[in-house]
């Protein structure tokens, strides 16, 4: 056996990329949580097409998994790609421009013949064609190996073929001295019933971690050291499982019971995925006939007195956006989730972006106002749903959690949460009259809270306060009928008061990087980590940047205001044609740079260090 | 609680209870919609306890009824009204849901839990409700565009999944407060202010619709018939599971006179005809009668000597395919309309399996905790 180097890594970047039948996806997430309990930070991009299975070998087929870890704060997948495992030509023809100049290109040449080629759309080979030339190319006859470990077994020439990811798995995490364990236990459970299956599975993992020793083709092998995190207990968490656990804490906190009412629709889908299996917390999930029946569902569930919520992508709230007028306007508590994907219409159902910020904002008929939150890293998405369903309870209304597919599908470690430490969420449900008129006490269900402004919540069931509520303009107190002008007038003004008294209660903004500056960078959502990773580098070569990232677009923290001036200029980062730019703009009457990147993907912090440098050398020249 | 249909006091209005004052075909009503409406039942006091609630009054809000003065809308919520003292439950349960359109401004008008949504999207609001606080009693109040039309989607979902509610549809075959389009089931060459030549459009059968969708209870009744109206509400509370009820309703603005052959005393024996399960289907006074020949009906003559009552069909409402050949038995030049419960057979209800398996879920794995939760799956700790 040849002897390995061992070179030390603070941090590496990984890309799975193959056909979508490849189970490039199964392959990334279980580097993943070795990962994980190999105790490194780390940000994960899964990419993959919107077709279940498009044609094999195809360019529109590749399905990939980019996955970025180290010793050090990991806070985006990845600007480069330092080990691309290739499944096929066509794997290699997409991603390999991700790939840093020197990096490790696996290749699996069994799938480089001519009808290969033809699939991908390729002449001539890459392999052959000096294509590779200035990275160091390892070519693994992964097919051929694969075939050869399970000849003995029962599986077919197709089952066997599909197990090959699983050789990749073994021989990456060997590259990069991860444990093989939790993969092992991975597979145990999944194929606990399917003996052949699990077998042949276990055999090739091995069968790849010990190619990697064995081979000569490999002269070194990397160690990562673990990250110093905080210490505390960790799991490796996506964002579509940290938003169930978000809103089942709400519901255990507050004591309501959660009701989740959704259409499927990516990258939703995996919300009501796994809220539909915590039965065993009395979660009541209903999968409705269509997005509208949805949010309708939840609007009944929130009258009723649970904690309700909606899950769904920008066309999905396009089509809710009626029913979300009238949560507003019976001033229900509400959370209508958009894991925003790429759009207009159908878009680019499985790729990232932030575009439906101003159809958040204003995507209703009439003035109505509502609070919106963003998450910005998948294990943010807890916070950002309890806190989600904290305001919309005690303030009476529907509220939008922005989420995007990056966060969704994107895993991180958690810290996980004590929960003692989790807000206060009190709750009270009126049961008796609030007002005395003409000596009788009567209900008024529009009689507002002087503090908040939030109307009191009466459910049916409750003797004596039977109300009625509805979408037609309401009169202040009684609810009532009202086409009274003046009364609307009124009633419009106190929904946008409600909305914006919320900003009262929001802490001070934390500034990231420098407390004031020449750039301060403002960011919503999942670009958090690119836009913090690109403040670290800037300040490292002495440029005075700053960034603050909202929780809270609507209202905007009221100190946003202050932090902006403290800087002589702002730029706002997103990943969209400009959004947020144009709040901030008409908010603060301030020259507000936009910088966007509308690709379907996340920023590298690289691309916002240019641009930064780019606005200070210019006005430095 | 009394189970008497009478309430003490007998309120002197409103106006549809009554049998109709007009002729069939009469002119409408020369008042403008909007008009002031006649004055509503006594208001009632703040009762505040709920638990007095055994009079019709109790059940009227202290909102004035906006509808049309003559519209078939009174009569079916005087019905209702009445009814509910007879139903024992406490007014607090209660729960009325409509969408948009003249029908849906009913909740309004009962002094219970209700809710005035937006086009079509009550059944899923109810849905929402009755899911998840299963004990409450739940009232969909929907109209033939309203339900059928812009919600018609959501409502064959709603009788498939059995949720244990009542759908109320009152149908007048027009848009009444859009003011006067045909709708889903006005008659295909309607003249209206959108179909000047004509609709071109073919109508729905609102009964052979639902059936199709699995319904569980699946009835009819008319306006102008407050005594079967009454009877077929209390079917349809009674019926545990998502009950429809198509409520034919006279717009006297838009399309008076729509059902008046089968409303009316004199062409009411001979067009409309009442099914009652385990009865024989006949009509006309007993002269005349439905049997089976085949798959179809036919109409027979019982005053001729060569039919009598025992050679017609007799109803069983638990038969889906009785239920399937009667209900589409449709604006039938030569055949009576059937009023009554086309079919009812209880099977599990929404709400039911939904609390079913989550307390089964329960069961087996006890009861969640928060901690145990956020604490699943593989984790590490970082010293």
């Amino acid at each position: 056996m040849a002897e390995k180097t061992i070179e030390r890594l603070s941090e590496a970047t990984i890309l799975f990329a193959g056909d979508s039948g490849d189970g490039m996806q199964l392959t990334g997430s279980q580097f993943t949580l070795a990962t994980a309990f190999a105790m490194n930070d780390l940000a994960t991009l899964p990419d993959f097409p919107a077709e279940i299975r498009a044609p094999a070998g195809t360019t529109y087929g590749v399905s990939g998994f980019q996955l970025h870890f180290g010793s050090v704060d990991i806070r985006t997948p990845g600007d480069e790609v330092d080990l691309l495992v290739a499944m096929n030509p066509a794997a290699l023809k997409v991603n390999l421009s991700r790939v840093r100049k020197g990096g490790t290109v696996v290749v699996n040449v069994n799938a480089f013949e001519r009808r290969d080629l033809d699939l991908a759309g390729l002449k001539v080979s890459p392999l052959e064609d000096g294509t590779l030339e200035g990275y160091h190319v390892i070519p693994v006859e992964l097919t051929r190996l694969t075939r050869e470990a399970l000849a003995h077994t029962e599986l077919n020439q197709k089952e066997i073929d599909r197990s090959k990811n699983m050789f990749a798995l073994g021989l990456s995490l060997w590259l990069y001295s991860r444990p093989i364990e939790p993969a092992e236990r991975w597979i145990n459970k999944k194929f606990a019933r399917k003996d052949s299956i699990r077998e042949a599975n276990l055999q090739l993992l091995r069968k790849g971690y010990h190619f990697g020793e064995t081979t000569e083709q490999f002269a070194v092998r990397y160690e990562v050291s673990p990250a110093k995190l905080p210490p505390g207990k960790y799991r490796a968490i996506q964002g579509a499982t940290a938003l169930a656990l978000g809103f089942v804490a709400a519901s255990e906190r507050s004591g309501l019971p959660l009701f989740y009412g959704s259409y499927p629709i990516t990258p939703a889908s995996d919300l009501l995925h796994s809220l539909s299996r915590y039965k065993q917390f009395g979660v009541m999930t209903f999968q409705a006939e269509d997005e509208i029946a949805a949010i309708g569902s939840t609007i009944g569930a929130a009258f009723g007195g649970s904690l309700a919520v909606t899950g769904t992508s920008g066309p999905g709230v396009a089509l809710k956006t009626e029913a979300i007028g009238l949560a507003l306007i019976m001033e229900l508590p509400l959370v209508i989730v958009n894991l925003q994907r790429g759009g207009p219409s159908t878009g680019l159902p499985t790729k990232t972006e932030q575009s439906d910020l101003l159809q958040a904002m204003y995507g209703r008929n009439g003035d109505a106002p509502i609070p919106v939150v963003a998450a910005s890293t998948p294990g943010d998405c807890f916070e950002a749903a309890y806190e989600a369903s904290r305001l919309a309870v005690k303030y009476m209304t529907p509220v939008m959690l922005l989420v995007d597919g990056y966060l969704a599908n994107g895993s991180e470690p958690w810290p996980i949460p004590d929960t003692a430490t989790l807000p206060d969420f009190p709750v009270s449900f009126t049961t008796k009259p609030n007002h005395e008129q003409d000596g009788a006490q009567v209900f008024l269900p529009y009689l507002r809270d002087p503090e908040t402004l939030a109307r009191p919540w009466a459910t049916p069931g409750t003797a004596g306060l039977e109300h009625r509520i509805g979408g037609i303009e309401k009169q202040e107190g009684t609810g009532n009928v009202s086409y009274d002008p003046v009364n609307h007038e009124r009633m419009t003004r106190l929904r946008a008061e409600k909305v914006d008294r919320i900003a009262r209660e929001l802490p001070p903004l934390p500034v990231y990087g420098e407390e004031s500056g020449d750039i301060l960078l403002v960011g919503w959502g999942s670009t958090r980590g690119s836009i913090e990773a690109a403040v670290d580098r800037l300040r490292a070569r002495g440029r005075r940047v700053g960034a603050v990232h909202l929780r809270h677009l609507n209202p905007l923290p009221a100190d946003l205001g202050d932090v902006l001036s403290r800087f002589g200029a702002v730029v706002v980062p997103e990943l969209n044609n400009g959004q947020l730019v144009r709040i901030l703009r008409d908010r603060f009457v301030l020259p507000i740079r936009p910088f966007n990147l509308v690709q379907g993907r996340p920023f590298r912090a690289g691309e916002l260090v240019e641009h930064v440098e780019g606005i200070l050398d210019g006005k430095a020249g | 609680m009394d189970s008497s249909s009478e309430s003490p006091r007998k309120p002197t209005l409103p106006p549809g209870a009554k049998a109709p004052t007009m002729p069939p075909g009469a002119k409408a009503p020369t008042l403008p919609p909007g008009a002031r409406p006649p004055a509503g039942p006594p208001k009632p006091g703040a009762s505040g306890d709920g638990a007095g609630a055994v009079s019709r009054q109790d059940f009227a809000s202290d909102q004035d009824v906006r509808w049309c003065p003559g519209c078939g809308d009174y009569a079916i919520l005087a019905t209702v009204q009445r009814l509910m003292p007879e139903l024992g439950i406490p007014r607090e349960n209660i729960v009325f849901i409509s969408g948009i359109g003249c029908s849906s401004r009913f909740p309004y008008y009962m002094n219970t839990y209700g809710m005035h949504t937006i086009h079509g999207r009550a059944p899923t609001i109810a849905t929402g409700l009755k899911a998840s606080r299963p004990e409450l009693d739940i009232w969909v109040v929907t109209g033939d565009g309203d339900g059928l039309s812009i919600g018609g989607n959501h409502m064959i979902h709603l009788m498939r999944r059995n949720v244990n509610l009542q759908v109320l549809l009152f149908n007048n075959q027009i848009y009444g407060l859009t003011k006067g389009q045909y709708s889903p089931t006005s008659e295909a060459g309607k003249i209206t202010k959108s179909s000047p030549y004509g609709a071109i459009d073919h109508p729905f059968n609102p009964i052979a619709l639902v059936l199709g969708a699995d319904a569980s209870f699946v009835g009819r009744s008319m306006d102008r018939d407050p005594k079967h109206m009454k009877e077929m509400l209390k079917r349809a509370h009674g019926h545990r599971g998502a009950s429809f009820l198509e409520i034919y309703q006279n717009c006297n603005i838009f399309n008076d006179g729509a059902f008046f052959q089968y409303t009316e005393k004199d062409t009411k024996p001979e067009r409309a005809i009442f099914i009652e399960h385990g009865k024989p289907l006949v009509y006309s006074g007993g002269t005349k009668g439905l049997r089976l020949e085949g798959f179809h009906l036919e109409t027979v003559d019982l005053d001729g000597g060569a039919w009598s009552a025992s050679d017609c069909l007799v109803y069983d409402e638990t038969s889906y395919e009785l239920a399937s050949i009667v209900g589409r038995l449709f604006r039938r030049d030569d055949m009576p309309q059937p009023f009554g419960v086309f079919y009812a057979k209880e099977r599990t209800t929404y709400e039911d399996a939904l609390h079913a398996q989550i307390a089964e879920i329960r069961g087996k794995a006890g009861k969640g905790r928060l901690e145990d939760l956020l604490h699943a799956g593989d984790t590490w700790e970082v010293a």
